[in-house]
């Protein structure tokens, strides 16, 4: 199926007999494999706002975020959050949507200095479980009037209802970005760096370390400066002579080419075996690998977020480490989620992470108000 | 504004569950002499005002659940309160409610400052939250103008804003986690000092809930490295429409201030009459905040100062020391004083497209006009935010006209794109004008939420909802 209009989706999902499978670019496969309908946002698609004086974007759900991200350069702005391509990691093809980044909440290395794509998305109109049109919050910045459910559709993979359009907040590109970078450095090490860095007051937009096992040689460890041109060569010469000291730099084209690295999580594309994306407090990074390296579980680890966010390649084999990592991020606070995986795996261990009781109540509860037949991608966050 | 009648079933147990509640709690912590409950009879929505049934003031967040679950189990309804300081009579009590108040849970429970992070029991104030870590050169971002006396829990109850957040966002923005207790006296874990939830977002909902989802006893928040320096630059033009192309200009450069803070000639003289800061007598004024060292402020302020240029400014004004920039702040951060000692006044909150800055001010002006009654605008025109201060006098019974004025302004910010409330919350102050932004399947959708969170609707009842909304649940919980 593929809905023309907000109103025909609408009718459609009223009308529907069984489980649907939402899909905006279908570049994003991850979770509980689903069955049912595909529903296509893809005849849902074209930016309806842009006001660069205000910082707002509004676009259908199923505008191709490539037009999205080609309106903004054309006003010198950008999605801030940094949306991972997940096409390269994933072996998808097709034309990611703004849509499909919001529903799976989408973020990138620039995410520690600026928010997540919740943080950015203002507004949202959705098609619930029953088929009504519902919209929350709006194009301005800031709005408190009633329940924020913007926050709850954002990273609710379509369990809640079918994204139609989102406002979101922008940002100007700057003018400049530098990356410092350090190698040989092992892990407990380079995030100890990234704290210094982050704990300065320089304004650090990336912070990520990939180990040995990731780049194939030596460790390197990245920090991310952007801004005017003059403060970016203030905050590099302050942080070498500082919290860093005799990094390397890299500027321009060559700083982005590192990040787009990252963000991508390219260092794992191609290579076999599981991906999977866990989140931590930053120094508890390196117990993740750790907890791993004891389970005898070889792996590569690449540590975004100042360490917060760790991206493992373990081997696609048994349960792909899922016990050691789960025993760990339970015993950290914290949560692991299996991004990629064979069927089979997938099949045999909850991609996404198992919930306190009661917060596994709430989620359920809350399921059953705005999807109350269970038919929008059921089973997909189980 | 109109409350929903106390329930004759919970009046007629009061004295049971007084003496229940003391069970539960030191002696000094359940207050229930009307003459003492009188304090906790309104917020700074002074307007309105009720004396609750009691009032409870717990110290951990297992006295907190134990209050819940006594309350639940007697079907008395439960009005949290942090320090009192809500503009939009988000604590206001009913007759037959228990005040829960978070005021003594002020502890620090953990800082960690590499994981950039701070613990804190929600009774603490905003202003402590940054006075406990700042010796140590980090913040925490989030600034409402009552920061010296409100507390993280109505912060997060309302996600409260500030004037910096243009740069650094709101409550929800720099909230990790929460322990929140249910009002069957569940006691749950949303969040962390990790990054993102994992599962459905809970935590972005609870945030700016307005005390109906359950009471937030603990945050974790996120805290930042200071910036090493900040200045402001002050400027004055001929008209509110120059000043709301500027706004839109400076922010489209691409160098983010951290505060564009804007006045409009009433509320400038009667920050100057009060404060004395020296403010230019001009149609409207512009403060524009940036930060960092003192090459980068000099970079940004120079681009700044370009763009205001073009727009043929009456007056601009750096600072050259602390002292000038502490003047330059002086006559906005004493705004709403200034205000009080001339008139009553309402203070309005919503937000609009910033391009629809100089649409507004004009409509407003009209209306103004229309009711007779002066306004005074005052706002954070970065994020489109605004502050219009209806004046009023209240010994002639002017509160209703004022209503209704205010009323039609916010009707205007929806028309325009808008929205009701930008950082204040929506209380019982526009729980009726919630129809105006919002269709019945929209407060279905919220309400629905609340039907999860609180299935008895015993939490804060009667507020956010237009009533006639709300009532079948109200009801059919009773």
């Amino acid at each position: 199926m593929r809905p023309e209009s907000e109103e025909e989706l609408a009718r459609l999902v009223a009308e529907a007999a069984g489980p649907l499978r939402i899909r905006g670019g279908g570049t994003r496969e991850i979770g509980r494999p689903v069955p049912g309908e595909v529903v296509e946002t893809g005849g849902l698609s074209g930016i309806t706002l842009h006001e660069p004086g205000a910082l707002t974007l509004v676009a259908r759900a199923g505008t191709p975020l490539s037009e999205i991200d080609a309106q903004l350069a054309g006003d010198g702005q950008r999605l801030a959050f940094e949306p991972m391509d997940h096409r390269p990691l994933l072996g998808t093809a097709g034309a990611p949507t703004i849509g499909g980044v919001i529903a799976a909440g989408v973020s990138g290395p620039r995410r520690i200095a600026v928010g997540a794509a919740r943080d950015f998305l203002l507004g949202v109109r959705f098609v619930d479980g029953a088929g009504t049109v519902v919209s929350n919050g709006g194009r301005v910045m800031k709005n408190v009037t009633g329940y924020d459910l913007v926050k709850l559709m954002a990273g609710s993979w379509g369990t809640l209802g079918i994204l139609t359009e989102v406002s979101l907040k922008v940002l100007a590109k700057p003018a400049a970005e530098a990356t410092l970078i350090a190698r040989g450095l092992s892990a407990t090490e380079g995030v100890a760096a990234l704290s210094r860095a982050l704990t300065s007051p320089f304004d650090v937009t990336g912070a990520a370390h990939l180990d040995a096992a990731t780049t194939g040689g030596d460790s390197e460890t990245r920090v991310r400066i952007e801004g005017l041109e003059g403060s970016v060569a203030y905050r590099l010469r302050a942080l070498r002579s500082g919290a860093l000291p005799g990094w390397e730099t890299a500027e321009g084209e060559a700083s982005a080419a590192l990040w787009r690295e990252v963000r991508d999580v390219l260092p794992f594309a191609g290579r076999q075996g599981a991906v999977w994306q866990v989140s931590v407090k930053p120094t508890d990074g390196p117990h993740v690998s750790q907890a791993l390296r004891e389970a005898g579980i070889e792996h590569a680890a690449l540590y975004d977020w100042g360490g917060g966010r760790v991206w493992l390649l373990t081997p696609d084999a048994g349960d792909a480490g899922a016990a050691s990592l789960r025993a760990a991020t339970r015993g950290l606070g914290g949560h692991a989620t299996l991004l990629r995986a064979s069927p089979a795996t997938r099949a045999a261990v909850p991609p996404f992470p198992p919930r306190a009781n009661g917060v596994a109540a709430l989620d359920a509860a809350l399921r059953a108000k705005f999807d109350p037949r269970g038919i929008l991608n059921p089973g997909l966050m189980a | 504004m109109e409350m929903p009648a106390p329930s004759a079933a919970v009046l007629a147990k009061r004295d049971r569950i007084v003496e229940r509640l003391r069970k539960l709690l030191p002696a000094d912590a359940v207050i229930d002499d009307p003459a003492e409950t009188r304090a906790y009879e309104c917020d700074a929505l002074t307007a309105y005002a009720c004396s609750p049934l009691a009032v409870v003031l717990p110290s951990t967040t297992e006295e907190v659940s134990a209050i819940l679950g006594l309350c639940h189990a007697e079907q008395v309804p439960v009005v949290p309160r942090g320090a009192g300081t809500s503009l939009a009579g988000g604590s206001l009590p009913t007759e037959d409610s228990v005040i829960l108040g978070v005021a003594r849970m002020t502890e620090v429970l953990e800082t960690d400052y590499d994981n950039r992070f701070i613990r804190v029991q929600t009774g603490r104030t905003n202003l402590s939250v940054t006075g406990a870590v700042e010796e140590d050169g980090f913040f925490y971002a989030p600034d409402p103008s009552s920061q010296l006396a409100c507390a993280i829990a109505g912060n997060i109850a309302m996600n409260s804003g500030g004037a910096h957040c243009l740069k650094y966002g709101v409550t929800t923005n720099n909230l990790l986690g929460v322990t929140l207790v249910q009002m069957d006296g569940t006691v749950l874990e949303l969040g962390g000092a990790h990054l993102d939830p994992g599962g459905l977002d809970l935590l972005g909902v609870v945030c700016g809930s307005e005390g109906q989802l359950g009471v937030v006893t603990e945050a974790t928040l996120r805290i930042l490295p200071k910036p090493e320096g900040a200045r402001p630059v002050l400027m004055g033009f001929f008209s509110n429409e120059i000043a709301g192309a500027c706004v839109s200009d400076i922010i489209k450069a691409g160098v983010l201030p951290v505060a564009i803070e804007f006045m409009d000639r009433p509320c400038i003289r009667a920050c100057e009459a009060f404060a004395k800061a020296g403010y230019p007598d001009v149609e409207a004024l512009l403060i524009v905040e940036v930060e960092g060292s003192e090459t980068e402020i000099e970079e940004q302020l120079g681009l700044i100062l370009q763009i205001a240029r073009r727009h043929e400014p009456e007056v601009l004004r750096e600072a050259a020391d602390a002292d000038e920039a502490a003047r330059i702040w002086l006559g906005r951060k004493s705004a709403f004083g200034a205000m009080g000692q001339i008139n009553d006044y309402i203070c309005l909150d919503g937000t609009i497209p910033v391009s629809k800055l100089p649409e507004v001010l004009r409509g407003i002006r009209e209306l103004s006009r229309g009711y007779g009654l002066e306004v005074a605008n005052v706002f954070h025109a970065g994020d489109g935010n605004m502050h219009p201060l209806i004046l009023f006098n209240a010994n002639e019974g002017e509160l209703g006209k004022a209503e209704a004025l205010g009323a039609d302004i916010l009707t205007l910010c929806v028309e325009v794109g808008g929205c009701l409330t930008g950082e204040h919350g929506v209380g019982i102050e526009k729980r009726d004008l919630m129809s105006v932004q919002y269709t019945p399947a929209d407060l279905e959708a919220q309400m629905r939420v609340k039907d999860v969170f609180d299935p008895a609707w015993l939490l804060n009842p009667a507020k956010v909802f237009p009533l006639a909304a709300s009532a079948s649940r109200r009801i059919a919980a009773e």
